[in-house]
């Protein structure tokens, strides 16, 4: 996996998240043509499509699209799966996530992709075992209280 | 705001979220944006002592702002702060923080580097992951350096924690992939293999990726791993779906780690031990079984996942080639998939089968699919999978079906997206060609492709059709008639015009018979006219036209002529018409043409350009240069160097003749998308400038010193080059394709990565008239040896618009090579002294062009190493040897080169007395051969 990326329909970036070096440029350019390729494509068509040398497989949940880009060898359905086991992550860990979750708590979102894939690779396919690495390093954290006692600004 | 918020909130940053979802306007947004940067920037300068919470929220926002595509130029310090402190939450952000927004500031870096030192070394197992993910997000060299020899020390150590295990392996798989040489596996080796019998399926999962990518690089030391992952996949595919509790993903056991174990396999050959083997033909026939059981699940994720496995199997049955029996059933299996309700699965279908098709054992299998196929091609509602059929049709075309898949192609091509119609008509052309037995069907085709596809239609396919035509006696009759007719239709394509005009003006006589063909000089005449819609042009760039261009003109400018001597009502005309061959002398417009030098196809030259699934296999490339060899009867007429002489002497020029360096290289060759239309009207070149090193020509050069390095549009650049000793010279030609000046036209050499040369030159002039060459000499000697090249940088202004283009040079280390003769026993007494392991360098790598010997041997030579004989004692081994000359030291290098034919792979070994020279060396030949 070279790249995984987390869009609303609107095609509004929610998350980006790249594992093998990109400049800028190229990045910007990755992310405008994946929106031009991805979001007009009719639903129940196949959820790969080649772009210059990459696979990119996307899948749509509600409001957002998923997408990853792949190498040449890397396996077309397992990432389809890779990504939804990483929408199951998101799920068991919010509760029914939405994509509200994703924007206010961005910062989990990227701590759960970071459980679960490491340099683009499936570091933990048991659903059991990433949670239990989230919920303890929740519990290693302050408590409520202690935060929402401190001033906003 | 979400209702759920576990863990920490941090209510000051979701508030400020909640505004930036609320502005009206991206105005307003920035607006607010640039009001909490401020915020931010004083808080972090103020006098007062912020406190942890404070430090990360501020950072977090300031992460956001970034995430939103804003640029950030502060926070670092602050993040840093955070990476040492003891809270958990303030360290997780802090890592984030500097994951997602890498500064190169060296003195940060430090500290970085510091903390994540101190987080190692914790023995706090989530504090270590926190480390050894911020490793693997940024991944710099810096931190390789750092890091690299630490890590397969945590990742070997008894007492490390699974998950730290599982984190360390990629880490290191991610240092190994950015700074290979730094990640030195040594005496690990054999520990990290046999994490594949680690009892905890997720250290398994994440070591057999670090694995994988190792044997690829090392095959030799790795190999015993083969045998630990087939009796690893065979427990997995024989337990019971409940087995491997959380490893099991909706019914299917640990289908990650089935695959990648598949993937491993395909690193290597067959296993040789036959018991070995024999587990493993069992693990793929059982996986092959169960796709045909009823599914344990409705959920698309267990037949995915089932599936998932399936694919990799058939790649990994499709990578050994050799069991003609399971071949067959992967073919029946993916055969019964094109069929499959599921779209996925029918497009991974055809892509699987355009790689079975090319095995000799299921070629005839894939092809009892044709009709599955082609009915995919017309009733596919999804232009991806459609264009997998088309690869599809492509790859298992053979004599025996290529009336019936190009007819089908054709007809296709007349509703294809347009997307994908340059690329079918690449394939359509190349397919015509290869596979003709009469060329009557081949002149068909390529007019009906014209018709159908005109804009589509490069120039390369419209010259080779003439090439053909003008080498073939038997065809240039009915090629006449054929185009004769084609031109009556009431509108044609430009490209037909072209075609039209020239094959009548070679060949108009042999259709003398015909009735219509007093009609012949008004068709050119029409012909004519749409190249005098060009005339103000021709008449400034007459000059530089290609010359297959010019000699399409030329033509029928000639047969024009001859026929307006008989034709007394066109005599008007022949004012312009000396006018507008003015420029051409008489001569040269009546003397014949000559029959084209048998070169490389274009065709597939581009196509193969084109790359993607589906590109023509060097095999095929082979093959079709053979076939076309004797579809031109090039035998009998063959190159012809007055030819090339000839059409250089009458062109006035300079750019189309590099010193002659273009007779060379193929002349047609360059796949520039320029057509005639293009070279006219130059003003529509690109404008579009890259800063980008563009190395596509770098690696031709390894075994030669001319040729062209690289062509645009706009501008050629020729390479000649000879070295001595540790001297070279290398002489540069800027060709002007355009009939525009170039100004403020500034070459430099940058040797920032390269320091270990020193190149001298003479700027160059700064104007370079339109359709002239200039000449820049560089002078280079090698102090030491080196692997980066030196880098080109070319500036200038065409039209208003600044070009800026950056090419790699091609000085390779082995252009210093002297070559060196000894006898079979010196040879092995000096291989043996090169014994330690750090001077050898071998790869295992897959033939990428033809291992034709005499092909070989020309590229070993063209190294520059001599090419010893009756030393290896197996004598399809190549061995050579050569000593590299540089000012400081003289390096001895020996090499052996083992192809497997039958596998399609050669062994490539290298042992110099510097280590570095052996890598570097190693690096450049494996993408030689």
């Amino acid at each position: 996996v070279t790249h995984q990326q987390t869009r609303s329909r609107q095609g509004k970036l929610r998350l980006q998240k790249w594992f093998v070096p990109t400049s800028e440029r190229e990045k910007k350019k990755v992310i405008r043509d994946m929106i031009m390729l991805v979001l007009p494509r009719q639903p129940r068509t196949c959820n790969f499509l080649q772009w210059k040398d990459l696979k990119i497989v996307y899948k749509r949940y509600a409001s957002l699209y998923f997408c990853a880009g792949l190498e040449e060898h890397d396996n077309e359905l397992l990432a389809l799966e890779v990504l939804h086991r990483y929408v199951e992550l998101l799920d068991k860990y919010f509760g029914n996530v939405c994509e509200l979750d994703i924007i206010f708590n961005f910062e989990k979102a990227y701590f759960i992709l970071d459980e679960f894939l490491m340099g683009g690779e499936v570091l933990e396919t048991s659903k059991f075992a990433v949670n239990v690495s989230m919920e303890q390093a929740d519990t290693l954290q302050e408590t409520m209280e202690e935060y929402m006692s401190k001033p906003a600004y | 705001m979400p209702a759920v918020s576990k863990g920490d909130g941090m209510r000051g940053l979701a508030v400020f979220i909640s505004d930036i979802r609320n502005c009206k306007s991206k105005e307003a947004e920035i607006k607010r944006i640039n009001k909490e940067l401020a915020n931010i920037r004083s808080k972090f300068k103020g006098d007062k002592a912020l406190d942890g919470y404070s430090k990360k929220k501020y950072v977090c926002k300031l992460l956001f702002i970034f995430l939103l595509g804003h640029d950030i130029d502060f926070g670092h310090m602050e993040a840093v702060n955070l990476l040492s402190s003891n809270k958990y939450t303030e360290k997780q952000i802090g890592y984030l923080f500097i994951s997602v927004l890498v500064n190169s500031n060296s003195e940060l870096i430090r500290l970085i580097n510091n903390a994540i030192k101190n987080d190692l070394s914790s023995r706090n197992p989530t504090f270590m992951c926190l480390a050894l993910h911020c490793i693997a997000n940024v991944g710099s060299r810096e931190m390789a350096e750092a890091f690299a020899s630490e890590i397969p020390r945590i990742l070997v150590a008894g007492d490390t924690m699974d998950s730290v295990k599982q984190s360390a392996a990629l880490c290191l798989l991610r240092l190994y992939k950015t700074s290979p040489d730094l990640v030195l596996m040594g005496e690990w080796t054999s520990r990290v293999v046999h994490l594949l019998n680690d009892q905890h399926m997720g250290v398994v999962t994440a070591a057999i990726s670090l694995i994988t990518c190792l044997s690829q690089k090392n095959p030799d030391e790795f190999k015993t791993c083969v045998s630990l992952a087939v009796s690893r996949l065979s427990r997995i595919v024989s337990s019971a779906s409940t087995d491997l509790q959380d490893y099991t993903y909706y019914f299917v056991p640990a289908p990650w780690l089935s695959c990648k174990l598949l993937r491993l396999l395909q690193c290597y050959p067959p296993p040789e031990d036959g018991a070995v083997k024999g587990r493993l033909v069992e693990c793929l026939e059982t996986i092959l079984n169960k796709a045909q059981e009823p599914p344990k699940s409705k959920k698309v994720q267990h037949s995915n996942a089932k599936n998932a496995i399936l694919f990799e199997a058939i790649s990994l049955i499709i990578h050994y080639d050799s069991e003609p029996n399971l071949l067959v059933r992967a073919c029946n299996q993916l055969g019964q998939f094109l069929q499959h309700r599921e779209t996925n699965l029918r497009y991974l279908a055809l892509e699987s089968m355009c790689t079975l098709a090319s095995s000799e054992f299921s070629h005839e299998a894939v092809k009892t699919h044709i009709e599955t196929v082609i009915n995919a091609l017309k009733t596919e509602r999804d232009v991806s999978v459609r264009q997998r059929a088309a690869d599809l049709l492509y790859a298992m075309c053979d004599r025996s079906n290529a009336k019936q898949i190009v007819a089908e192609m054709l007809s296709y091509l007349e509703t294809a997206d347009y997307s994908i119609r340059e690329e079918m008509v690449l394939k359509v052309a190349i397919l015509a060609e290869k596979y003709a037995v009469d060329y009557s069907w081949y002149v068909d085709t390529i007019l009906n492709l014209i018709r159908i596809a005109g804009d589509y239609v490069s120039e390369e396919v419209w010259y080779r059709v003439i090439q053909i035509v003008i080498n073939r006696d038997d065809v240039q009759g009915y090629a006449a008639k054929t185009v004769f007719e084609a031109l009556q239709a009431p509108a044609c394509h430009e490209n037909m015009v072209k075609v039209g005009g020239y094959i009548l003006g070679e060949f108009g006589n042999l259709i003398a018979g015909d009735p219509r063909s007093r009609y012949v000089p008004f068709c050119l005449m029409f012909t004519l006219l749409f190249f005098f819609s060009l005339v103000p042009c021709l008449l400034t760039c007459s000059q530089k036209l290609r010359p297959q261009s010019r000699r399409c003109c030329a033509a029928i400018a000639r047969s024009a002529t001859q026929m307006l001597n008989c034709s007394s009502e066109l005599r008007v005309k022949e004012f312009h018409l000396q006018r507008f061959w003015s420029p051409f002398s008489q001569a040269t417009v009546l003397e014949e043409m000559p029959p084209f030098p048998e070169r490389e196809s274009s065709i597939l030259a581009k196509l193969k350009k084109k790359k993607g699934p589906g590109a023509v296999s060097v095999t095929e490339l082979e093959d079709s240069k053979r076939e076309s060899g004797e579809l031109n009867g090039a035998g009998e007429r063959g190159p012809d160097p007055s030819v090339m002489a000839a059409s250089n002497a009458s062109t006035p020029s300079p750019s189309a003749d590099l010193l002659g360096i273009r007779s060379a290289v193929p002349v047609s060759a360059p796949a520039s998308s320029g057509s005639l239309l293009v070279d006219v009207f130059s003003e529509a070149g690109p404008t579009a400038s890259s800063g980008a090193v563009n190395d596509d020509g770098f690696l031709r050069f390894v075994c030669k010193n001319n040729g062209v390095l690289f062509e645009n549009q706009l501008l050629q650049i020729g390479i000649k080059s000879e070295y001595r000793q540790n001297l070279g010279r290398m002489y540069l030609f800027y060709g002007n394709k355009t009939s525009v000046q170039f100004a403020s036209f500034t070459t430099t050499v940058i040797l920032d990565n390269c320091l270990q040369l020193n190149v001298q030159s003479k700027p160059v002039e700064p104007l370079v008239e339109g359709g002239a060459q200039i000449q820049q000499v560089l002078n280079i000697e090698c102090l030491t040896d080196f692997s980066d090249a030196p880098l080109l940088n070319i500036k200038f202004r065409y039209g208003g618009a600044l070009q800026n283009l950056t090419l790699k040079l091609p000085v390779t280390i082995n252009k210093f090579f002297q070559p060196t003769e000894m006898a079979s026993q010196d040879f092995f007494q000096r291989w043996k002294q090169l014994s330690q392991p750090q001077q050898e360098a071998q790869k295992i790598f897959k033939a990428n062009h033809s291992m034709d010997t005499e092909v070989i041997k020309a590229k070993l030579l063209g190294l520059g190493m001599a090419l010893l004989d009756n030393v290896d004692p197996n004598p399809e081994n190549y061995v050579c040897a050569g000593v590299i000359q540089t000012k400081s030291q003289q390096v001895g290098c020996l090499l052996r080169l083992e192809p497997n034919a039958q596998a399609q792979m050669y062994r490539l070994t290298l042992r110099c007395s510097k280590d570095s020279v052996s890598k570097r060396l190693c690096e450049l030949l494996a993408q030689q051969f």
